[in-house]
């Protein structure tokens, strides 16, 4: 640590202004106090600091998110074993291989396209690089189906961060959550790839490993698609090849889905770090659940012949899809959250509700809670400020009354 | 004013849909193909122009607290001179265009010429300051057209522009392109890359 450290103020005076490298000032800063708490103190008054700053709050969000990573990177490879008829053949750590080269390759564009843009714009503000796309970065390749083309995910990476958080002032003054802008671009610019039967399991090879052919009984379908395209007052959800699943499957997640929002248990241990670290609002988290549990269990008296997704238990409905996710890692975004108390519950009891209603009653959109979430991200504001209004009333009243 | 800045003012400094900021509807609504754009420009073009020397004719004899009527019984007037010409000659274009050659009656650009120039200035003035205007409007409408064409559908004016090699790479067509969101997007750039070459545009 001491030699990092001194290697740094070594090389510290030729990102200074008149240095040699003084134009990349900025993104040394970035690595520095990315390394190292930065020294600087307060100057006047007396203050009390934290010491977690945003890259630390980024960098544990991080660290929540790797259980829904890595099992999102088994999945991947789980499901297309299973495709291929090769699963029972096929070790552990192969089958996790898979996987992991097949979701590498994201990781990789969303962070170099998102981070590059983030570094030009900082150089051209001259501003210090902002940590927020540390978590966008790793968010954007977890919330799009595997066979997202790369190149598709890095034209929607570009427009997110320059359209929904350059353009607005950078990180912390956007309006809507960078990374399901990012999927809300994809979805609506490239359909066929966002959604449908042959895009949520990986059937080919990944760099030359796992080839083989699929199944006759082999059906790419997510349970939510399949949910969508039932007939009937009957509904049996199957997996890849035509097995009948559970809750419990819906639970532990080896569904077809997008990489990493199959498996509720792996997001509710990234829930629980996130809520034992203090930097989620479990008033959030809990009202979307309330939210979704609530609506689902209302629609579960529709007519099912009409809208299949009624015949779901509310249970299944919040294990399955994007709900999860969208609830610890999405809904959640300090910034685009609602702030007051008060309104945290409204503001995660209506993204709950929303993304049922979305679910159950447009049968065109099987998944909903991405739109749910971006929907209410733009009436956050609009709840703080009625929330903050009344309690002024509420205090005016008191007031007059004493 | 010189009769050149009146005509080529409109184009840029004083552009009526990216520094008035009017018109944006149909600016919207009628850009995901380059076709439509086009013969929307020249329709708005020609309403803006004749309307203003029409009116400007008249603006010693409209008494002020019926101005409004009169204006607008001249616009609808010429618009369905142009919707009946369009019906007649590109009928496949206005079935495309469908309610917003109607629209052009309410377009704020028609009206706010009418107001602020035509009935303050004499005909030949006022022609070049309509098609300078239409012009304005046209070229944004082009501009946007151009992209939204290019990059939803892959064509230009119905012909096929990117190869069919691009597509068997793997390339699609970038359907959000197609719906009206986007064109505010590629407004809004437009914007941007206009207000960076005026800095006395820039609002502090």
């Amino acid at each position: 640590m001491k030699a990092l450290r001194k290697f740094l103020d070594k090389i510290k005076p030729n990102f200074e202004p008149g240095g040699k490298f003084a134009p990349l000032q900025s993104v040394f800063e970035g690595f520095e106090s990315f390394l190292f708490v930065p020294a600087t103190t307060s100057k006047s008054g007396v203050h009390i600091h934290d010491k977690i700053d945003s890259k630390r709050t980024m960098t544990v969000v991080i660290i929540a998110l790797l259980p829904a990573l890595l099992f999102g990177m088994y999945n991947v490879g789980y499901q297309h074993y299973l495709a291929i008829g090769e699963l029972a053949a096929t070790s552990f750590w192969m089958v996790f291989l898979y996987g992991f080269l097949a979701v590498l390759p994201k990781i990789v564009v969303a962070y170099v396209v998102g981070l590059g843009i983030e570094f030009i714009a900082a150089q051209l503000r001259h501003h210090e690089i902002q940590e927020g796309f540390l978590v966008s970065g790793m968010l954007i390749p977890m919330i799009v189906p595997i066979d997202t083309p790369l190149w598709m995910i890095a034209v929607a990476t570009a427009f997110a961060v320059i359209f929904a958080k350059e353009v607005f002032g950078g990180t912390g003054m956007n309006i809507f959550n960078v990374a399901l802008v990012t999927r809300a671009f994809l979805f609506f610019a490239y359909p066929s790839k966002m959604s449908g039967d042959n895009v949520f399991v990986r059937t080919g090879d990944t760099f030359g490993i796992g080839g083989g052919t699929v199944v006759d009984s082999f059906s790419g379908a997510t349970p939510l698609g399949q949910v969508a395209t039932n007939v009937g007052d009957t509904l049996t959800l199957n997996n890849v090849v035509g097995q009948p699943l559970t809750t419990l499957d819906y639970f532990i997640g080896l569904i077809p889905g997008s990489i990493g929002e199959t498996s509720t248990l792996a997001i509710l241990i990234g829930a629980v770090i996130l809520l034992l670290t203090g930097i989620a609002s479990w008033r959030i988290i809990l009202s979307v659940f309330a939210g979704g549990l609530l609506t689902a269990w209302v629609c579960t008296f529709v007519n099912p012949e009409v809208y299949a997704a009624a015949l779901l238990s509310p249970i299944d409905q919040v294990c399955l899809g994007g709900f999860a996710f969208a609830a610890v890692f999405m809904a959640t975004d300090p910034v685009t959250a609602a702030r007051t108390k008060t309104g945290k519950y409204i503001y995660g009891f209506l993204i709950g509700a929303m993304a049922i209603i979305i679910r159950v009653f447009n049968t065109g959109y099987p998944e909903g809670a991405m739109l749910a979430v971006l929907f209410m991200n733009a009436f956050a504001p609009l709840i703080d400020h009625y929330v903050v209004e009344a309690n002024i009333k509420r205090r005016l009243k008191r007031a007059k009354n004493a | 004013m010189k009769n050149k800045e009146i005509l080529l003012g409109p184009l840029s400094k004083n552009n009526p849909v990216i520094v008035q900021v009017l018109g944006i509807c149909s600016a919207l609504a009628v850009t995901s193909k380059l076709e439509p754009s086009i013969v929307m420009a020249i329709s708005v073009i020609a309403v803006v122009a004749l309307a203003n020397v029409v009116i400007s004719l008249l603006r010693n004899t409209i008494p002020n607290s019926i101005r409004i009527i009169v204006q607008l019984v001249v616009v609808a007037a010429l618009v369905i001179i142009v919707d009946q010409v369009l019906k007649a000659f590109a009928y496949d274009v206005s079935k495309q265009l469908s309610v917003f050659v109607g629209l052009i009656i309410t377009n704020c650009i028609v009206m706010g010429r009418l107001e602020a120039f035509a009935l303050s200035h004499g005909p030949w003035e006022s022609f070049l300051d309509g098609v300078g205007n239409g012009l304005g409007y046209g070229l944004i409408l082009v501009i946007v057209g151009f992209f939204r064409e290019l990059l939803g559908s892959g064509t230009l004016l119905g012909f096929q522009v990117i190869p069919q090699a691009f597509y068997e790479l793997g390339y699609m067509n970038n359907g959000l392109m197609i719906l009206p969101p986007m064109a505010l997007i590629v407004v809004a750039c437009i914007i941007w890359v206009h207000r960076s070459y005026n800095k006395d545009l820039q609002e502090k």
